[in-house]
């Protein structure tokens, strides 16, 4: 691999060829404020937060594009920086609505950590604001569109990652937006709630709509987990406050799927605390399901399908396991069926 | 093909489907198609932007995107007559305001508006590069320069 | 009937599917393969044809859109009629054309060989031109061109002055040929250049014969019109593009319009010559739909092309390709920018891309891709006809060549005017542009569009070049020139400004989206006299982030017209905050209406139509307005019919 070396703030740091200036000041503990940047998604290169000085290169470039090459000068907190990004915060701020207090975002919020830092109010500029209805139309995502600040991750995730397209950009200029086609609710468009769009938001435009109200950030502890739903085995964090799982967020650490989860996974953890969920066996008699324990069960279970073997061959069985179970399960659902029960009548349902 | 089921055929998406047919293998041919649409039907509804979606396998998303960024797209009908009130620096320097306030007066519509009975689509547009007879508009493909609150009124009557 | 473009006789047998290396020179000096002096008398008096002479006396009328939106397509039938009625249709021939470029004196018509320009014509005016220039001999003298400063008739159009001081290279064509016919281009020696750089030159060759030129790109930023070719044509890739940029977006810019309308071929030529010089075979035309006329002549002029094999396979066999298609804008100024406009080929919403990569790498479709405007293109084939030294005997050591200007505003002459890089500002308004209308007063030009700036007067003595223009804070950008008198208020043309901006704004990058945006409003509060004091320096300050770190040129240029306004009218800025005073009574909220007693009439018309209903007075005592129920909508001083009531 080739190397570089570049000087970043009066340090001078060696990096591969091909990094860029972001990277570069990433790997080197140097902090860039970013909120259009994503490593898992394409460079948009919009929010123009990241910008540096860099010798010998007109205006400000931003950093997230700029490729590191040998014996470039970066500055990255000089007051030209600092006073564009405040800049550019205030902008920011100022089509941005300040109930912080009662976001779900509050305390994760990428624009009001970096709005704290630069000691940005929104007094600035006042005028116009965005003002759109808000997608309350569906069980999963809330949208409002005017805390959006247009960084595209949403749009790129829904692309890059999921592969739907159902939301982009429309109109232009100070009415751009982003949303399904023609900014339907959630609820009317093509979208499959996988939440990769939630996962992404840097700000409150986008949240999990059964969190909300249910605790911040720094009340939830997250637990990482392997999803039950299928055999997959994507990893997600459980939010648990008080003992309780409030819901789901991604884990961008997650080895087998990155942030992306589906609908299942990001929203359906309410079953654990549900009130119907089933906690024992159940067994018919006399027209009702009466509660009996496993080794009833299983007993009643054994017992029906030696008589089905016994009246009519092992091939009158046939067995079908579930996505759900693990690899491991399944294999040892196969070899119930081949080895004790004696019949090859064994699919899954995810074979097809 | 029985006469009960020509009578099912629209004319118009006939003609669509053939403009898709042709773009559909070619790159970038979302925006001529659009544009082709728009002139067969007049403006961009709903339905013949989820067709022509449908017909180029581009996500709607995408399709709409397109539809809201650039001036030319209509999602609403437009009157019989599409009149465009140049605003530029050259107009705008030379009294282009004061004729775009008479017309709205005269049509009793602002930029984007269709007066009622369908005659006149208002547009405001930044320059239509007939500078050297500013102010001007243009109605539908012919520019029309050297206006006066005066003499706009009379031109406006010559359009059915 | 036979023309230029038959066959001389059945030796000929070159077709599109046998071209010939020759083709161009045996249309005008041929045949070529064969030596037949019938032949070549037959050629040369089908090119007579096309050439004005005595014999073949031609008028040109414009039929550009601004002199056929005063109605030259009636005088081009009329003079028909007329000539035919005379019997004058075997010496006399009526040739449509594109734009002359003096839009201000339209409908033009050109007599030649005499040179004879006719203004202002109108249908009825016709019988007696064909009777005196044809029947009699002699001149209609109401119509010829009177200069404003010297009262005197313009005796040939090369007199005028408005067409005196020009230097027409890439106009040389404009209004004396009918753009719909690609012969009338091969007899003014079109093509040429395209053929000498097939036959004579490498592509290298061709890129040094351009980098020699010192062609810079006509479109805005100035560069190197060969230096980029050759980042183009070094880059890796089994496919490339060329672009031509005609999304002549700039409000008061039309010079890439004229030349479409009125010489297409000769941005097909320069496409050409740069694809063999790049090694690409398609190119796009990215035509703004507002521009029907240059669409549609542009169509003519490719499938004429096509027919005769300089356009497809195996250009004058010479095995060079190029397939060239036009694709119609959709509204959108930011689609000038390059990667803007590449986008919106391929069909997305036209935002512009980070770079790197730059086009040259991975342009459309992820293939190099090199993009010229119109005029950068028209340029090419004058460079590769006459060679780069003749070219760069014209402009300044840095900027070479010839920059058409559109003349706008509050100037005598408006019109399109070509001038060597390096006139200074004063001689293209005041000598071609014949000063300011109405006597008035000179108070700044606007240069370069949404992108340039304002000059005020002492700037009038700045060359205009690249370089110059840019340390002044404005541009030469596309070569828009607004020309403002003392009645135009510049904070309300910064105003303007920024609301174009802000409303063609892409919307992606956030300084773009949101700073334009706020920079608008903080101009319109000041011309509605809200402005505060620590308003400018707010507004400076944004203009600044905006220009720093804005992702395109559109964000990064937008501030100029405000900086540059700033920077030379602030007492404007200050009049508008501290005295809530608008020096040019322009921005109506400061204004006040008063009826001058002396002047009122008492006829009453101002009160009846006051809709606040605040003019009082009768037929004995002249009428007042009261300035504290006063909405200043404006509506008495426009119906007075005695200039009775001042705007102060």
């Amino acid at each position: 691999m080739e190397w570089i070396t570049l000087s970043i703030d009066g340090r001078t740091v060696t990096v591969p060829k091909g990094t860029t200036v972001l990277e570069a000041c990433r790997m080197n503990n140097i902090p860039i404020p970013t909120l259009c940047h994503d490593p898992e998604l394409s460079n948009y290169g919009s929010c123009r937060m990241c910008i540096v000085e860099i010798e010998g290169m007109r205006n400000l470039p931003p950093s997230c594009v700029t490729q590191a090459t040998q014996g470039m000068v970066v500055r990255t907190q000089t007051s030209k920086v600092r006073n564009a990004r405040t800049t550019i915060l205030e902008l920011l701020v100022a089509n941005h609505p300040l109930d912080c207090m009662t976001c779900q975002k509050m305390g994760d919020c990428a624009l009001a950590e970096y709005a704290y830092e630069y000691r940005v109010t929104g007094e600035v500029f006042k005028g116009q604001r965005r003002e759109l209805p808000l997608d309350d139309s569906n069980p999963f995502i809330l949208r409002d569109p005017n805390k959006c600040i247009l960084c595209g991750k949403c749009v790129r995730a829904c692309e890059e990652i999921q592969g739907r397209s159902v939301l982009d950009f429309s109109f232009r200029g100070f009415n751009a937006q982003v949303g399904p086609a023609f900014n339907l609710p959630y609820s009317e468009s093509e979208c499959v709630f996988c939440g990769s769009c939630v996962s992404v938001c840097p700000v409150g435009a986008l949240t999990e709509k059964k969190m909300v109200g249910q605790g911040r950030p720094w009340e939830v502890e997250k637990v990482q987990t392997t999803c039950p739903f299928c055999g997959t085995g994507c990893n997600f964090d459980l939010n648990v406050k008080d003992g309780k799982v409030i819901g789901v967020t991604s884990n961008p650490e997650a080895p087998v799927n990155g942030k992306a989860l589906c609908v299942k996974g990001r929203f359906g953890m309410d079953l654990i605390h549900n009130s119907e969920r089933l906690t024992t066996p159940l067994i018919k008699k006399d027209g009702e399901f009466v509660e009996a324990t496993w080794d009833e069960a299983m007993d009643l279970v054994a017992q029906k399908l030696g008589e089905v073997k016994q009246e009519h061959g092992a091939d009158a069985i046939a067995v079908l396991s579930s996505a759900r179970c693990t690899n491991e399960e399944n294999f040892l659902m196969q070899k119930l069926a081949r080895a004790v029960i004696g019949t090859n009548n064994i699919d899954h349902c995810a074979r097809t | 093909m029985c006469e009960a089921c020509e009578d099912l055929i629209d004319p118009k998406e006939t003609e669509l489907d053939a403009v898709i047919a042709r773009h559909v293998r070619e790159k970038g041919a979302l925006i001529p198609v659009l544009q082709k649409a728009q002139e067969i039907y007049g403006y961009l509804p709903a339905e013949v932007l989820k067709h022509v979606g449908r017909g180029l396998r581009i996500p709607l998303s995408k399709i709409y995107g397109v539809v809201t960024f650039y001036a030319q797209f209509r999602l609403m009908p437009m009157g019989r007559n599409v009149l465009r009130v140049c605003l530029g620096t050259a107009c705008h320097v030379r009294g282009g305001a004061k004729v775009l306030e008479t017309i709205e007066q005269e049509l009793g519509v602002k930029d984007g508006g269709t007066t009622e009975d369908q005659r006149f689509t208002l547009e405001i547009v930044a320059c239509i590069g007939a500078c050297g007879l500013a102010p001007t508009m243009m109605i539908n493909d012919e520019v029309h320069g050297r206006l006066t609150a005066e003499n706009v009124t009379e031109i406006l009557s010559k359009y059915e | 009937m036979k023309t230029l473009l038959d066959p001389c006789c059945d030796r000929c047998t070159h077709t599109p599917e046998t071209p010939c290396r020759d083709y161009v020179r045996c249309l005008t000096e041929g045949p070529i393969c064969h030596d037949d002096p019938a032949c070549k008398a037959e050629k040369q008096r089908l090119l007579k044809e096309i050439k004005p002479n005595e014999e073949n006396q031609q008028i040109f009328v414009c039929t550009g859109t601004g002199c056929a939106s005063c109605g030259a397509h009636n005088i081009v039938d009329s003079l028909n009629e007329e000539i035919n009625h005379q019997g004058l249709a075997n010496t006399v021939n009526v040739v449509p054309t594109g734009c002359h470029g003096f839009c201000e004196q339209g409908p033009t018509l050109i007599i030649e060989p005499r040179q004879i320009l006719y203004t202002l014509v109108k249908p009825d005016d016709v019988a007696e031109i064909v009777q005196k220039e044809f029947v009699e001999g002699e001149r209609v003298e109401r119509l010829l061109y009177v200069d404003p400063l010297t009262n005197q008739p313009a005796t040939t159009f090369a007199n005028a002055n408005f067409f005196a001081k020009q230097t027409r290279v890439v106009l040389n064509n404009c209004g004396f040929i009918n753009p719909e016919k690609i012969e009338d281009y091969i007899a003014r020696d079109g093509y040429k250049g395209l053929t000498n750089a097939l036959q004579k030159m490498t592509p290298v060759e061709v890129i040094d014969e351009v980098k020699k030129s010192g062609l810079r790109g006509r479109g805005g930023a100035g560069f190197p019109t060969g230096l980029k070719w050759s980042f183009c044509r070094q880059a890796i890739g089994d496919k490339k593009y060329i672009i031509c940029n005609a999304d002549e977006g700039d409000p008061g810019a039309f010079m890439d319009r004229g030349v479409l309308e009125g010489d297409p071929h000769a941005v097909i030529e320069g496409m050409l010559i740069g694809a063999y010089a790049i090694g690409a075979d398609e190119g796009y035309v990215y035509c703004r739909a507002e521009y029907p006329l240059a669409i549609k002549h542009l169509e003519i002029a490719i499938r004429q092309a096509e027919e005769v094999g300089l356009l497809g396979d195996n250009i004058l066999n010479s095995g060079f390709n190029f397939h060239l298609f036009i694709r119609a804008g959709a509204g959108a100024f930011v689609c000038g920018e390059e990667t803007a406009l590449i986008a919106s080929i391929e069909g997305k919403r036209g935002m512009p891309k980070v770079r790197p990569p730059f086009p040259a790498q991975s342009g459309l479709w992820g293939k190099p891709t090199n993009n010229n405007n119109v005029e950068t293109w028209a340029n090419v084939p004058h460079i590769l006809r006459n060679g780069a030294d003749r070219y760069a005997q014209f402009g300044t050591e840095k900027s070479k060549g010839t920059k058409i200007f559109a003349l706008t505003g509050k100037v005598n002459n408006t019109g399109l005017a070509e001038v060597p890089m390096g006139m200074t500002l004063r001689d293209i308004i005041f000598d071609i542009g014949g000063g300011i209308q109405n006597g008035k007063k000179f108070k700044a030009v606007q240069i370069g569009g949404p992108s340039g700036g304002c000059l005020p007067d002492e700037m009038l003595d700045l060359q205009v070049d690249y370089d110059t223009l840019t340390k002044a804070g404005a541009m030469v950008g596309s070569g828009g020139l607004v020309v403002m008198d003392e009645t135009t208020c510049m904070v309300d043309i910064a105003r303007f400004f920024l609301n174009f901006s802000q409303s063609e704004s892409c919307g992606k990058c956030t300084p773009c989206r949101e700073g334009t945006k706020r920079m608008w409003e903080i101009l319109d509060k000041i011309t509605k006299g809200e402005g505060r004091e620590e308003d400018l320096d707010t507004l400076e300050q944004l203009a600044r982030v905006v220009k720093e770190t804005s992702l395109c040129g559109l964000g990064q240029n937008a501030p100029n017209p405000v900086l540059s306004a700033l920077k030379y009218f602030r007492h404007e800025f200050e009049a508008h905050i501290r005295d809530k005073n608008c020096p040019a009574h322009v921005c109506s909220a400061l204004l006040t209406y008063r009826i001058d007693p002396d002047k009122c009439k008492k006829c009453g018309l101002c009160a009846k139509s006051c809709p606040a209903g605040c003019i009082t007075g009768d037929k004995k005592t002249p009428y007042e307005i009261d300035a504290t129920a006063c909405i200043k909508c404006g509506t008495c001083a426009k119906v007075c019919k005695f200039g009775a009531v001042l705007r102060e």
